[in-house]
């Protein structure tokens, strides 16, 4: 009797069902007298089976906003130049009092003003107001801490009426001074379609500790702080200040329990 | 459909791969964005005629490798915090969750392979050059990450029964 032989590799093809046509006779042959190895097929077809079936779900998940975004370059670059833009534009019109221009001063106010410009950026924005949406909220909140090397919060702001829409990462500012930390920033819209937004930012200095804030750029109202290395900054556009304070209040309640 | 706009309907799987690969929702995306961004870059290195979705693998490993190796210069930058987080929105059967977590034991070199070949169906020759490795290599990792990963999940010590059968 002929004893058959077969590799390794060609026993890992004949697993995948890969097999020339012209071995697959001889390695048939060969498993039905080694039970051992026609045992150790099965149990790696199955494995292949499982594998799959773990997997599988991951194809009907919805994409998140993100990764789509992240193939339309143009527009996402323009956008960003348009943002630079605006920030020097803003910078001329609104004449920011940079009393001294004091370094630590010019941080914190690069606060309100980015919060101001991305509200304006993207709170109009229909269809792709947030990158992730909050039905992701734990894995909006994992990827932002990621990117902002820091661990990151969306407060919820059920309570003073606004429901979590989802966040968005921003770029970096960089060019400014002392900035060039990634930004994230949480939507939140109430039952009149009215949307607040939360910026927030890592690295900030413990120096630069601050209570409330108020600063207002153009339609923008923003009540910004610093808390240890974060600095969050809630704007709107919509509503008035008393009210804006009030929303800035649950976020910072929560933020800092 | 332009080249570009086709790339978009790989994302489904690039995902599946990445969140094999990783284990992990928020790593695996980022590492999808990563690739799709490069992708882009380098779009005009792919081939016309030759099978995108293998070359887009091939961006994800280079990508991946170079995201390992600069989080090996940052050590500690996931805190298990992030992982528990991402976990608690994935609610597998307790097998499923037993496979992903031995998957993430076999060395990441005997992962990818496996992967490509069983979750992405790639053919030994694409896993090779996705890979940059030679063919041989690929049976022989194949070959170890199956005994392993068999292992793991039974419970029993390696083996690595290897190479030529009798």
């Amino acid at each position: 009797m002929t004893e058959f032989s077969i590799s390794e590799a060609e026993f890992q093809a004949c697993v995948d069902q890969r097999l020339p046509d012209d071995r697959r006779g001889e390695v048939e042959r060969y498993l039905a007298t080694h039970p051992e190895d026609s045992q150790r097929l099965a149990a790696y077809r199955t494995q292949s089976e499982q594998l799959r079936a773990a997997f599988a779900p991951v194809l009907d998940e919805r994409i998140p906003e993100g990764l789509v975004q992240a193939l339309r370059p143009r527009g996402a670059r323009l956008l960003r130049v348009a943002a630079a833009f605006a920030l020097v534009a803003l910078g001329g019109i609104i004449g920011w009092q940079l009393h001294g221009s004091i370094e630590r001063q010019e941080r914190v106010q690069t606060i309100a003003r980015g919060a101001a410009l991305a509200h304006a950026a993207y709170s109009p924005e229909v269809r792709h107001a947030v990158e992730v949406g909050a039905d992701q909220e734990a894995h909006l909140v994992a990827w932002l801490s990621k990117r902002l090397g820091g661990k990151v919060r969306a407060p919820s702001l059920e309570a003073v009426g606004y429901t979590l829409m989802g966040g968005r990462l921003l770029p970096g500012d960089d060019g400014e001074p002392g900035s060039v930390s990634p930004t994230a920033q949480f939507m939140y819209q109430n039952r009149q379609g009215t949307r607040v937004t939360l910026y927030v930012r890592t690295n900030m200095r413990d120096q630069d500790q601050t209570a409330f804030r108020y600063a207002r750029e153009g339609k923008v109202g923003v009540f910004y702080w610093i808390d240890r290395s974060f600095g969050y900054a809630l704007s709107s556009a919509d509503i008035d200040r008393n009210e804006l304070l009030k929303i800035a209040n649950a976020a910072y309640t929560q933020l800092n329990p | 459909m332009s080249d570009v706009a086709q790339v978009v309907t790989y994302i489904p799987r690039l995902r599946r791969y990445a969140r094999a690969l990783l284990g992990e929702r928020a790593a695996a995306d980022d590492l999808v964005q990563d690739t799709l961004e490069r992708a882009l870059n380098k779009f005009h290195l792919w081939k016309r005629g030759t099978d995108l979705r293998a070359w887009l693998f091939t961006v994800m490993h280079n990508v991946h490798v170079n995201q390992v190796r600069s989080r090996r210069e940052h050590v500690g930058l996931d805190g298990d915090a992030l992982e528990l987080q991402t976990r608690a929105t994935h609610d597998a059967g307790l097998e499923t969750r037993d496979l992903e977590r031995m998957l993430q034991r076999l060395p990441v070199e005997q992962r990818e392979v496996l992967l490509l070949v069983v979750l992405e169906d790639l053919s030994y020759e694409e896993a090779a050059t996705a890979l940059g490795i030679p063919i041989g290599t690929v049976m022989s990792r194949l070959s170890r990450a199956r005994v392993r990963l068999r292992a793991l999940m039974e419970g029993l010590p390696a083996t690595g029964r290897l190479q030529v059968i009798k």
